[in-house]
């Protein structure tokens, strides 16, 4: 019997192509942006978390200032000194290294062709903790940084400009005004999320970028390498104390430094982006019952306009649960094949999509289903007042109804 | 009558009144109707509209339920069965067949046809067997591909009728079969019920106004302003 009733359904389904395929334009529409919306969001947390482990773990930044970004004023909030990375090195137990950071913007010439860059000047060590490896060459030594070589390590972004496919290593680059060699070139960790390309960049001692580049002995970050075992939040508060100290801030003022710690950025970066796939997620899900009240709409309409048709089933002998059946079929049978178009495209949609924005897509084979199951559900419940009112008609003016 | 008395009638009306609406706005459709129906007869229902007689086919058809008096079905009172019941009844012992054909729209005559079968819950060979021997034998053999708006009204008849005789119905009801059709389709119609009627023993009733196609009954029951007038054998051409 319930077999009869789906191979009625289809056969109702069958009979009219066009209005089948606009009742479920809603759901395949409501389906698609939930999947879409969610699958993108996925890949942005997923985006945001594998940038934030190649900054490497148990990493602390300390800045000056008291926020990150434009607008800080650098002279309630001064550099650090080259003392304090022994201070900081030395005075609190549980840190493994402290690498000194200091940047600037700068045109980096190869022959004929130019590049505008980012300099960083830092440690040996910087490799380390922030997780570069080596495509090719080598990184520079603790005896170049401490003499100021005129040496440099480059990021993918910037060979690609200089050299295109030609090897860098060996090679003589011009720094701002001076010659630079190029002893090794890093790995690429391919674009970072907010567009911020982690491989345009290069690498030189510390103290070549204060002497050639800045001209002052400006640190203006220090990378802290917190041992494994270690409380992170002990270690930011000795941290804190120690600047305080260094830094002469009286009790009661305010710190003129801030210290990030690196994974709670990052969670912090993706539960905010889990928050707007969310948001974006229910206001597709609103499309989604929408879609199932259009279901409702034209089905309504369905039964009105196959009154007769209703009539002539019910005089042949057809009894009141097999129409109900047969239109709860027909209803459950559209949303649910709406469904399956909207999954469908929905993927196609998200893989483009994250492609584009260079994200990595992930596919989430709980929600496809769910999504499906719901599209199914929807046809049960705004499929059965219609079904029921089919159901109900008397046999009688069903087949006098015009 | 030539039916023999001791045989329990097919169908019997028993002082079938039929009221609809009620208070002063009430109308008395039928007003106390004493029918018997014996196996194996064609028995045209005439009269003038509004005289009944779509109310006592209705009646008969279990699709309504008389308001007072008894409705004895093959010995079951249909009057005391419920909506559902009275389905199964039509699912299994009646064949319809209507004025305007009403058949399913862009469906093939085949699936049509099929139809009652299918509310049986009979299997795909079985449906697809009978419905093409259904077809057959009112003369639409090869057509079962074609849907109602490809096919004559005269033929669209016919799949009514085939679609009425699958289920081997022990009673058919034919409201105005003819009425859309023109007097050669008709008579064709007319003769088709006429042949089963006479050669497989089905029992026919049928409304009409047309005297021309009562003609083809072998009984002729009048209806007036919600009373049996005349009940009468016919001469007629048989």
């Amino acid at each position: 019997m319930l077999w009869n009733s789906v191979l009625l359904a289809v056969r109702a389904i069958r009979r009219n192509v066009l209005r089948s395929f606009l009742t479920i334009l809603g759901v395949v529409i409501g389906v698609a942006s939930v999947i879409v919306m969610v699958t993108l969001g996925d890949g942005a947390t997923q985006s945001v978390k594998d940038q934030m482990q190649s900054l490497g773990a148990n990493l602390l930044m300390v800045r000056p200032g008291m926020r990150m970004g434009p607008g800080r004023d650098a002279a309630l909030s001064p550099n650090f000194k080259m003392a304090d990375i022994e201070a900081l090195a030395e005075q609190i137990g549980s840190v493994k290294a402290v690498v000194p950071t200091a940047s600037a913007m700068v045109t980096v010439v190869y022959q004929a062709k130019n590049w505008q860059t980012t300099v960083t000047g830092s440690s040996a060590a910087y490799f380390q903790t922030n997780n570069w490896r080596l495509a090719s060459g080598r990184f520079f030594t603790e005896a170049e940084e401490r003499a100021g070589s005129a040496v440099c390590v480059i990021g993918s972004t910037v060979r690609r400009e200089l050299y295109g496919a030609e090897s860098p290593v060996g090679t003589t680059i011009r720094v701002k005004s001076f010659a630079c060699d190029v002893a090794g070139l890093l790995e690429s960790k391919g674009q970072g999320g907010f567009g911020m390309d982690a491989d345009d960049m290069i690498v030189i001692p510390l103290r070549t970028l204060q002497r050639r580049v800045r001209g002052n002995d400006d640190v203006t970050g220090l990378q802290v390498a917190v041992k494994e075992d270690a409380s992170i939040d002990a270690v930011i508060e000795q941290i804190k104390v120690l600047m305080r100290e260094r830094r002469k801030i009286t009790e009661g003022e305010d710190d003129n430094f801030t210290v990030f710690d690196t994974r709670q950025i990052a969670d912090t970066m993706s539960s905010m982006v889990r928050t707007i796939t969310m948001l974006l997620g229910s206001v597709a899900a609103i499309s989604l019952l929408v879609g199932g009240i259009g279901i409702m709409n034209i089905m309504l309409v369905s039964v009105t306009e196959r009154t007769r048709e209703i009539g002539i089933r019910l005089a042949i002998g057809a009894v009141e649960t097999e129409v109900l059946s047969q239109f709860l079929i027909e209803a459950v049978a559209l949303s649910s094949f709406g469904g399956l178009i909207g999954i469908f495209s929905a993927n196609a949609i998200a893989l483009g999509v994250t492609r584009l924005i260079d994200v990595p897509f992930m596919f989430n084979p709980g929600m496809n289903l769910v999504s499906f199951f719901f599209s199914a559900l929807i046809g049960v419940v705004f499929g059965y007042f219609p079904a029921r009112r089919a159901a109900q008609l008397d046999p009688i003016e069903a087949l006098r109804y015009e | 009558m030539s039916a023999d008395s001791s045989e329990i009638p097919l169908v019997e009306l028993r002082g079938v009144t039929k009221v609809y609406g009620q208070g002063q706005a009430a109308f008395q459709a039928l007003r106390g109707v004493d029918i018997t129906i014996r196996q194996g007869e064609f028995v045209a229902i005439m009269g003038p509209s509004g005289s009944g007689k779509s109310t006592a086919m209705n009646i008969l058809g279990c699709l309504d339920v008389p308001t007072e008096g008894a409705y004895v079905f093959r010995g079951a009172h249909v009057e005391q069965l419920t909506r559902r019941q009275r389905a199964l009844v039509r699912r299994h012992y009646l064949g319809f067949v209507f004025q305007g054909f009403n058949l399913l729209a862009r469906t093939s005559a085949i699936e049509n046809v099929e139809l009652p079968l299918l509310y049986r819950g009979e299997p795909h060979g079985v449906r697809r067997r009978a419905a093409l021997a259904a077809l057959a034998s009112v003369g639409l053999a090869g057509w079962e591909g074609h849907t109602p708006a490809e096919l004559s009204g005269g033929q669209q008849q016919r799949v009514a009728i085939a679609r009425a005789l699958v289920s081997e119905p022990v009673l058919l009801l034919a409201d105005e079969p003819t009425g859309n059709l023109d007097t050669q389709r008709g008579r064709e119609v007319m003769e088709l019920l006429a042949s089963l009627n006479s050669e497989k023993g089905l029992t026919v009733v049928m409304v009409t106004h047309e005297s021309d196609m009562a003609r083809h009954a072998k009984r002729v029951v009048h209806f007036l302003d919600g009373l049996v007038e005349r009940d009468h054998r016919n001469g007629g051409p048989h």
